[in-house]
């Protein structure tokens, strides 16, 4: 998996860039429309025009709490002091000009927000369902979305959570459940065309992984922080590498979860709409003949990719709960006393 | 880095919308589910474990059984067999009596007929010499009667003596 969000982050660098330079002469930027479609936004534009608004709320210590329309916002209008630039809300002065010194947080329901509360509705609809099947046929063969879903949730119980955590899975599973269902819907829903990209949002990543940071940590028992402290099995002189490197590596996996998922999502967009803008992009450098005349190859492996992407869409909800799950586990395994020898009498002596 | 600075309102949505949906979830969804999940799957394997208990009782049944129909077979084998040489034995032992008390009876019979024939001989004897007794008083007399006859068998008796 590691290699394919090399050569995805590859492409992004490759793709992203080279359209970009050209677009620049041309006066269409592809880079920048890449950009745009990835990024959050004030709004949501389904399609070029069609937007539909969204509330902008913003707090600010001397002004409280203000909400409006983000139609207020639109083509970079003034409204209430502030003003939209690059997706960005700033404050401007009676001048016209960016107000540096205001401090104000956005706290607006924007593009992503909105698809994090659709998810959200999609999930309560789909699980209500699904638990009105369990409480009505109990003990008897699942039907129609339960009996689509059971296997996955038990893929996840017995293929994730069991082999990964061991006998306390129990308490981890609804965390692991709903990590692995909100990190598919959102990705699946970041496929459909117009829809906004919220696994492949950074801030978004930075939570699920900041939780599952959390969760580590506070079920970690005391052979986790041993190992940490003082690692099995390696010579006293490696130790001084060898702790800060445990040290590191506990904020490292929260961080490698959250880049991965970002990385792994951002670039599957980036690689489908940059094939997409090549069309444009051949529209402006050597008109419609050309555009026309590549269509069918960019189509073919833009079809192909969103296949590909379907697929990273499970996978990378099946890893980023696999790796949560094993983080979990590594924290609370019960180590034999082989295993930490001197290490645990010491912890007793204490 | 635009696209690598977290906004935060989009993490205070997310942090928010994903707590909420966690507790609703887990609590109105996945504590249902994984239960009667974990139900239906111990339904499942009692089922599964009462059938080969089952299968198990079964098998140990039929052994019992069988057996008990072997034991019954051989009883009742062994009934029979005591029977029959009961049967054997009396038949025998009867056989033995019938022969004893008709060679018994045969004797006695035997005796009395002995019995019977010595008395009848004894009788015949006496009868017989009564008879002749009679016979040659008559004869004597008859004989002795006709005086030329006497002289005559005296001359025959004499001339008879003379030859031998």
């Amino acid at each position: 998996m590691s290699s394919l969000a090399f050569v995805n982050a590859q492409e992004e660098g490759h793709e992203g860039e080279v359209p970009g330079k050209h677009g620049e002469k041309e006066g269409f930027n592809v880079g920048e429309m890449i950009m745009h479609h990835i990024k959050d936004e004030h709004g949501w534009e389904f399609a070029h025009g069609v937007t539909l608004p969204l509330p902008v709320i913003i707090y600010s210590q001397e002004r409280g709490l203000e909400v409006f329309s983000s139609s207020h916002l639109a083509n970079e209008a003034v409204y209430n002091g502030y003003k939209q630039e690059h997706g960005k809300i700033h404050r401007v002065n009676e001048a016209g000009a960016d107000d540096h010194e205001a401090k104000f947080i956005d706290f607006s329901i924007t593009k992503n927000v909105a698809s994090l509360l659709l998810s959200a509705i999609i999930l309560l609809v789909i699980f209500s369902s699904v638990r009105k099947g369990y409480l009505e046929n109990k003990g008897k063969a699942p039907k129609g979305l339960q009996s689509f879903l059971e296997p996955i949730i038990l893929f996840v119980r017995d293929e994730i959570a069991k082999p990964s955590i061991g006998p306390k899975y129990t308490k981890y599973l609804p965390y692991l459940l709903t990590l692995f269902f909100f990190i598919l819907v959102n990705n699946l829903l970041g496929l459909l065309p117009g829809a906004a990209n919220v696994t492949g949002n950074i801030a978004v990543t930075l939570v699920l992984s900041f939780i599952t940071f959390l969760i580590v940590t506070f079920s970690g028992n005391k052979h986790y922080w041993l190992h940490i402290l003082k690692p099995t099995g390696v010579p006293l002189a490696l130790l001084p590498i060898m702790v800060p490197v445990e040290i590191v590596g506990v904020f490292m996996k929260p961080i490698s979860l959250m880049v991965r998922l970002f990385a792994n999502i951002t670039a599957g967009h980036i690689i489908i709409l940059s094939l997409l803008g090549l069309l444009f992009m051949a529209n402006s450098m050597a008109g419609a003949g050309t555009s026309l005349a590549i269509s069918p190859v960019v189509i073919f492996f833009s079809i192909f990719l969103n296949l590909i992407e379907l697929l990273v869409a499970f996978l990378q909800a099946f890893i980023f709960t696999l790796l949560t799950a094993m983080y979990i586990g590594s924290a609370v395994e019960e180590h034999h006393e082989a295993d930490h020898g001197i290490g645990y009498e010491g912890a007793d002596a204490h | 880095m635009d696209l690598l600075t977290p906004d935060i309102g989009l993490l205070f949505w997310q942090v928010l919308v994903f707590l909420i949906l966690f507790f609703i979830l887990r609590s109105f969804a996945w504590k249902p589910i994984t239960d009667s999940l974990h139900e239906r799957e111990n339904n499942i394997q009692s089922a599964l474990d009462l059938a080969e208990k089952t299968r198990v009782e079964m098998t140990a049944l039929k052994a019992d059984n069988e057996k008990l129909l072997a034991q019954a077979r051989s009883e009742r084998e062994a009934i029979l067999r005591g029977a029959k040489e009961t049967a054997d034995k009396m038949v025998a032992e009867a056989r033995d009596k019938a022969a004893v008390e008709g060679q018994r009876i045969l004797a006695q019979a035997r005796e009395a007929m002995q019995n019977e024939r010595q008395v009848l001989v004894t009788e015949m004897r006496k009868e017989v010499v009564t008879l002749s007794l009679d016979i040659a008083e008559k004869v004597l007399r008859k004989e002795l009667s006709d005086k030329p006859a006497q002289e005559k068998l005296v001359s025959d008796l004499v001339s008879n003596a003379r030859l031998n």
